[in-house]
């Protein structure tokens, strides 16, 4: 993105057309709505013109317009984004826009997709278990660097932008066997964070399929997010699955130390 | 007889935002069955958007502060007008409950020596913020979401509840329907609590999304309950005014946190020229004293930008109404002027205020850390509610109970910074403490299909006239018009042209229509909305009415002071036996000895 001044939203009106994927079941296609759109509008504003002024019934998800809440994922123009965070004016709109939903979960309805496994996968992955509380008062002390390490991992607004793009469940459909990088990156997070005592390796590797994650990156480049997916998150819990499991010396070091401290 | 599906809960959770989470993980810790209600996805409440922290006198920053101060600083915000016994527990249990939060996972920023470090925030005399960056509200439903999904909550995501059911005068269950398939469902349970935020999608300008159409509220008081406060709204100064589609988008108060001045057309700091006589001894003299306060310095006071919301947002008003205000009708925020005091401000101000940065870089274009943003009020909390007993929680209707938002009485006239996310947690704890108390004590209730029926078809009416006015049409309408007459400045010319609005905007909604099917049909999701609107706005405006003073979030141009035959009731209304709305005014218990003695010392 450009510096200040130059994307500053100019005021004109302009009609624009919209071609929406529509519909339920058997019954969907493309349909296309004219809306007039202004400087500063984003996708989203735009769908919710055309609900009040042409289709009611059109169904998206929205809550917080602000990148925060994660529910607006759509595929627009084909690029998988927020809608609430694409502005009109980085789009030609002397071409339809089209708007579709994301199409590795199964559909409900218009812009809608069941998006539910990703709560069990969630729910799967071992909770936050902490080390006992080491300071006078009860509680902990904790260094602001580390904290800062797992910040990265925490800003995630399970938008799922980057489990819609990923080729193992996009294209391959492994969604039993892999749990996709939305859950690399929370798992990074409750490995990392400076008080867990919790072992997820050996689930990392056999219950989220780790390895069939080839590093394309494609996870990265669509994260509203800005989280360094790939580089910060699913390759260091690949190097610590493969010392874990793989490194001999490791393995002989692991039968004399005691369970993993924090 | 209607078609639904029965569910069964000893507690039944209506709002999964924070205070309906932490309500939930208690209840379930006290060993009873949950169901929990969201109206969206699990994790997606407005909680996500708070930005500045939660308060909590832990002093791990300044240890002069303590459970007294902060209770002393949120009566005086509240004009004491608040429940003083939830503002005594709230001040009390505050720390535990951010302390239990870091117990689940929550991670905070640090002090040097490795604590939790708090952050100054408006009306607060001491820094008491827990933080997190500017995105807290995240972390904390994060924390909440993560850990209350291994508890054994039975979560219904993007249910819409539509009435309250009851066996006599008491609650005994709920009913709606799924978003997604429109099929509806009936909850049964020995209690309810009830965590659904906020009203602000009764306004044209505001901070809430669209789910805070004052259902929690409504569903009370069609209960037979109790509300209080409603006219306390909160304006909060600081939302986007552009670009148009983002107008109302919160600006956090961090902004201002973090050494964030507001400037008019001319430049001038315009907030040092009408200091509030409350305030008077806490307020810096200059803008050197201001910085070094912001800098932590100890002997400074606070620069004016830090008053209450209420304050701050009529200022903002009155510049840009006397033509001093920003190209877009606001007012500038100004944090990049930092660079005058620290070498690395634009790396600080990425630090502190990440999510501020990227917001207005990629909503508005513009780049915080060299130019300033534009600013206006928005529509942001409602301090009234539903009227609770402080210590349960319970309502006037047993075996109802509310927490966080949805509740009056902890507020009082007007909110503190960072008391909303203490409060869902110290109150939400609570009352899934006492509702699951209260389910173990009694008896299921019946459940009467009668009522059932009465809902159904209430629910299916909007199918009835698919060529009505569009629901969209009439939510429009309503909002312009509270925007307009029921708003920051309110007089009773306007206020009762609104009663009148609110009467056509009735029939409106009565006639408003939808056509398609029953499945993610957001037309009639909204033509449901509509009503409960209609009840939090005229409760807002009848109570405004009868307010013939300006105190905290109220503002009356008619009656410009603070009144002293105001000063010890609450408005409350209830649902009267003819269906229509009636008002009484409740006067406040009088305050225990030993905490007007808190509050005389903190003065
Ligand atoms: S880097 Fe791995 S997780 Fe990310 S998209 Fe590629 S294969 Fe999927
Ligand atoms: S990691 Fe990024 S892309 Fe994936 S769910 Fe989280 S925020 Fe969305
Ligand atoms: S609406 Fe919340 S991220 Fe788009």
């Amino acid at each position: 993105m450009s510096t200040s001044g130059n994307t500053s939203p100019s005021s004109g009106t302009q009609r624009a057309m919209f071609r929406v994927w529509k519909g339920q079941g058997e019954q969907v296609s493309f349909k296309d709505y004219h809306t007039d759109v202004t400087g500063g509008m984003v996708v989203l504003d735009a769908i919710h013109q055309i609900q009040a002024e042409t289709e009611p019934t059109l169904a998206c998800r929205w809550n917080c317009k602000a990148g925060k809440c994660g529910s607006c994922s759509a595929e627009i123009n084909g690029k998988p984004r927020l809608m609430c965070m694409t502005r009109l004016d980085t789009l030609d709109l002397s071409m339809p826009v089209i708007v579709e939903p994301m199409k590795s979960f199964p559909h409900v309805k218009d812009l809608v997709t069941d998006v539910s496994w990703n709560y069990e996968v969630k729910k799967r992955i071992k909770p936050f278990k902490p080390r006992k509380p080491d300071a006078p008062d009860g509680t902990w002390r904790m260094e602001q660097s580390d904290v800062d390490r797992v910040q990265e991992f925490r800003k995630c607004i399970e938008c799922f932008l980057c489990q819609n793009v990923c080729h193992v469940l996009r294209d391959h459909h492994k969604h039993d066997e892999f749990a996709g990088p939305r859950h690399f990156v929370y798992t990074a997070a409750l490995e990392m964070h400076p008080l867990d005592t919790e072992d997820r390796l050996g689930h990392l590797k056999d219950e989220e399929g780790l390895g069939y994650c080839n590093i394309t990156k494609c996870c990265t480049k669509v994260c509203p997010e800005h989280i360094t997916i790939t580089d910060n998150a699913i390759i260091p819990l690949k190097e610590r699955v493969v010392d874990e499991f793989y490194d001999p010396l490791t393995k002989l070091f692991k039968m004399f130390r005691p369970a993993k401290s924090g | 007889m209607s078609d639904y599906q029965t569910h069964e809960h000893d507690v039944l959770v209506i709002g999964a935002g924070g205070a309906g989470l932490r309500a939930a993980i208690e209840a379930s810790a006290a060993g009873v069955s949950v169901g929990l209600i969201c109206k969206s996805l699990l994790g997606k409440a407005h909680t996500v958007m708070a930005e500045g922290g939660v308060a909590a006198a832990m002093a791990n920053v300044d240890d002069r502060d303590s459970w007294k101060v902060h209770f002393s600083d949120t009566m005086r915000g509240g004009q004491y007008l608040n429940n003083w016994v939830m503002a005594e527990i709230h001040a009390k249990e505050a720390p535990d409950r951010v302390r239990e939060l870091e117990k689940w996972g929550a991670l905070f920023d640090r002090t040097k020596d490795g604590r939790i470090l708090q952050r100054n925030f408006g009306g607060h005399r001491y820094p008491r913020l827990a933080h997190v960056g500017d995105r807290t509200g995240l972390e904390m439903i994060r924390t909440l979401q993560d850990y209350g999904i291994h508890q054994g909550i039975t979560v219904y995501m993007e249910h819409t509840t539509t009435a309250l059911l009851k066996d006599g005068e008491r609650v005994v269950g709920a009913f709606g329907y799924d978003r997604e398939r429109g099929r509806f469902r009936v909850f049964k349970s020995n209690a309810v609590v009830l965590a659904t935020g906020g009203i602000g999608r009764a306004y044209k300008i505001t901070s809430n999304s669209w789910e805070y159409t004052g259902d929690g509220q409504a569903l009370a008081y069609y209960a037979g309950a109790d509300l209080m406060d409603m006219e306390f709204i909160q304006f909060h100064p600081t939302g986007m005014v552009w670009p148009p589609s983002v107008r109302g988008i919160l600006v956090t108060e961090g902004v201002r946190g973090e050494g964030g001045r507001l400037l008019n057309n001319k430049g001038e700091r315009f907030m040092f020229n009408d200091i509030p006589d409350l305030y008077k001894n806490q307020v810096a003299k200059d803008a050197e004293e201001g910085w070094r306060y912001v800098e932590g310095d100890k002997n400074a006071n606070r620069p004016p930008e830090l008053l209450t919301r209420d304050h701050v947002a009529r200022c903002i008003n009155r510049e840009v109404k006397a033509g001093r205000g920003s190209p877009h009708g606001g007012v500038f925020l100004d944090i990049a002027w930092i660079k005058e005091k620290v070498s690395n401000a634009p790396e600080r101000i990425k630090k502190k205020l990440p999510s501020m940065y990227h917001q207005f870089k990629e909503l508005a274009g513009v780049d915080i850390t060299s130019e300033p943003m534009e600013v206006g009020p928005t529509t942001h909390y409602v301090m009234g509610g539903v009227r609770v007993d402080g210590v349960t929680q319970m309502s006037s209707v047993p075996g109802l109970f509310a927490a966080g938002e949805v509740a009056a009485g902890l507020h009082g006239a007007n909110r503190l910074g960072g008391n909303s996310l203490s409060d869902l947690l110290v109150f939400g704890k609570r009352a899934g403490e006492h509702a699951a108390e209260f389910a173990k004590k009694y008896e299921a209730g019946t459940i009467d299909n009668a009522q059932i029926d009465v809902a159904a078809k209430k629910a299916l009416s909007p199918f009835d006239r698919p060529t009505g006015e569009n629901p969209y049409v009439v939510q429009h309408s309503l909002q312009e018009m509270m925007q307009d007459k029921v708003g920051i400045v309110r007089t009773e010319a306007d206020m009762a042209a609104a009663l009148d609005g609110l009467s056509a905007l009735k029939k409106r909604a009565a006639a408003a229509g939808i056509d398609g099917n029953r499945e993610y049909n957001p037309g009639w999701h909204t033509a449901l909305d509509l009503d409960n609107l209609l009840v939090v706005s005229e409760a807002a405006t009848r109570s405004a009415l009868d307010r013939q003073e300006s105190r905290g979030g109220h503002f009356r141009e008619d009656y410009q002071e603070k009144q002293k035959d105001f000063s010890q009731h609450n408005t409350v209304i209830r649902r009267g036996p003819d269906g229509g709305m009636q008002l009484r005014r409740e006067a406040i218990p009088p305050l225990r000895d030993d905490l007007k003695q808190v509050i005389e010392e903190n003065k």
